[in-house]
């Protein structure tokens, strides 16, 4: 018994190979080479979100020229903050520090945003100023170093 | 009469056999079955890295060491190249107030970037703390599930990043953050979140946030290794994750969590 194939389906079946052909070959250029490479995800967009510079450059980077202020700082409850914590992102300086010069930031504001007197602060962590009580009319820096808050100026 | 007898017994132990097969099939399917879904993470959920080299990232916020001072959400914009305005952050601060009415005060001025300001008076507060927010970095992320082009996953460190050449800002995955930690960026207008300072990371150096935190109350570390401080806070210490009903596999650990925290 011959077997017969209608002509209408061999017609579908022409379309139908030439559609997926057509289908393939698009999704092999246009999907990313490394899409898939750890996950359903293009491999190289970890190596993307690896390439942003960097503007804190971590303490460690600080006292490689700033032995002094370390030791200071050592000795007093400011110990435990890292220096760009009040002076702001420091990577440029580090490249480039006779040009860019870093934030000394001073004032009542800049010390209150955190010593300022707050019910959610708790009593053990931070020593807590009213501004409008401590001192009115001080800058904070008139009396306390900021490396070393407890050692008074004069 | 003895032969009717025999024809009882012999049906009784039919109907025992019958009984035994199908209890002992039953039994042998419900384990197959269980352990494929267990495979699979559908009925019980346990967050496994996936390279057994690499460590796998979990984060600590200790809730009574915040002081609300927003060093967390200044410096992440300024590493992450997040403008200050219009207000979208990585990482922000909120304050829960809750009265001695029982009433429920939170507030998050410009995400807490300059401070706070105590608004409600001291003699009406019945306790006030401070909790920062940011990406959970869930290693079961419901954001990652509605991307429609896979243009967000968790990378094998455990950290949910974004693919930002191949988002094309469709906004499911802000929708689909139960969090709230996704936005649209206002500037390259794809989707921004949390990377955990993926490129400090990788440059042996802390997030932006934790580096700048005054009073360490933020800890990111190795879920892998046992003996990191990480794995060593989270032993000693009753650590809880924020919507746990959700099933997120959160890793964000959340120290002294109050419930009224959502």
């Amino acid at each position: 018994m011959k077997f017969y194939i209608p002509p209408q389906i061999t017609r579908l079946a022409l379309a139908f190979a030439i559609f997926i052909t057509l289908f393939l070959v698009l999704r092999h250029f246009l999907v990313p080479k490394t899409f898939g490479e750890y996950g359903h995800y293009r491999g190289a967009s970890l190596i993307d979100n690896a390439q942003p510079e960097i503007h804190y450059a971590g303490q460690q980077a600080c006292f490689k020229c700033h032995q002094d202020i370390e030791d200071k700082k050592a000795q007093d409850v400011h110990s435990e903050i890292h220096c760009e914590t009040c002076h702001g992102p420091g990577e440029k300086h580090v490249v480039l520090s006779k040009t860019e010069k870093i934030l000394k930031p001073a004032g009542r504001e800049f010390c209150g945003s955190c010593h300022v007197i707050n019910a959610g602060k708790q009593k053990s962590m931070i020593n807590q100023i009213d501004l409008n009580k401590h001192n009115i009319g001080k800058n904070c820096i008139e009396c306390h170093n900021p490396h070393q808050p407890w050692e008074m100026k004069k | 009469m003895s032969q009717s007898t025999s024809t009882m017994g012999n049906e009784k132990i039919n109907t025992s056999r019958r009984k035994f097969l199908k209890t002992a099939v039953t039994l042998a399917g419900a384990t197959i079955g269980y352990t494929w879904l267990k495979s699979s993470q559908i009925l019980l959920f346990a967050a496994k890295p996936k390279d057994e080299n690499l460590p796998w990232y979990g984060l600590v916020i200790d809730i009574q060491k915040c002081i609300g001072c927003g060093n967390c959400a200044k410096a992440c914009k300024n590493e992450n190249d997040v403008p200050i305005e219009p207000f979208f952050f990585r990482t922000w601060v909120e304050q829960y107030t809750v009265k001695n009415d029982g009433s429920v005060n939170i507030v998050s001025p410009n995400g807490g970037i300059n401070g706070f300001e105590q608004t409600v008076p001291t003699e009406d507060i019945f306790k006030s703390f401070f909790v920062p927010k940011m990406c959970n970095h869930c290693s079961k992320s419901p954001c990652t599930q509605v991307c429609p082009v896979g243009a967000t996953f968790e990378s094998p460190e455990g950290v949910v990043l974004i693919d930002e050449k191949y988002c094309i800002g469709c906004r499911y995955c802000v929708q689909a953050c139960p969090y709230g930690c996704r936005f649209i960026h206002p500037v390259k207008k794809v989707a921004n979140k949390c990377t955990l300072c993926y490129h400090r990371l990788k440059k042996g150096l802390e997030p932006a946030c934790m580096e700048t935190c005054p009073t360490g109350a933020r800890m990111y570390g190795n879920l892998r290794d046992k003996n990191s401080d990480l794995v060593k806070f989270l032993k000693e210490h009753t650590t809880l994750v924020l919507r746990p009903h959700l099933n997120t596999g959160s890793k964000l650990y959340y120290n002294g969590l109050s419930s009224e925290v959502r």
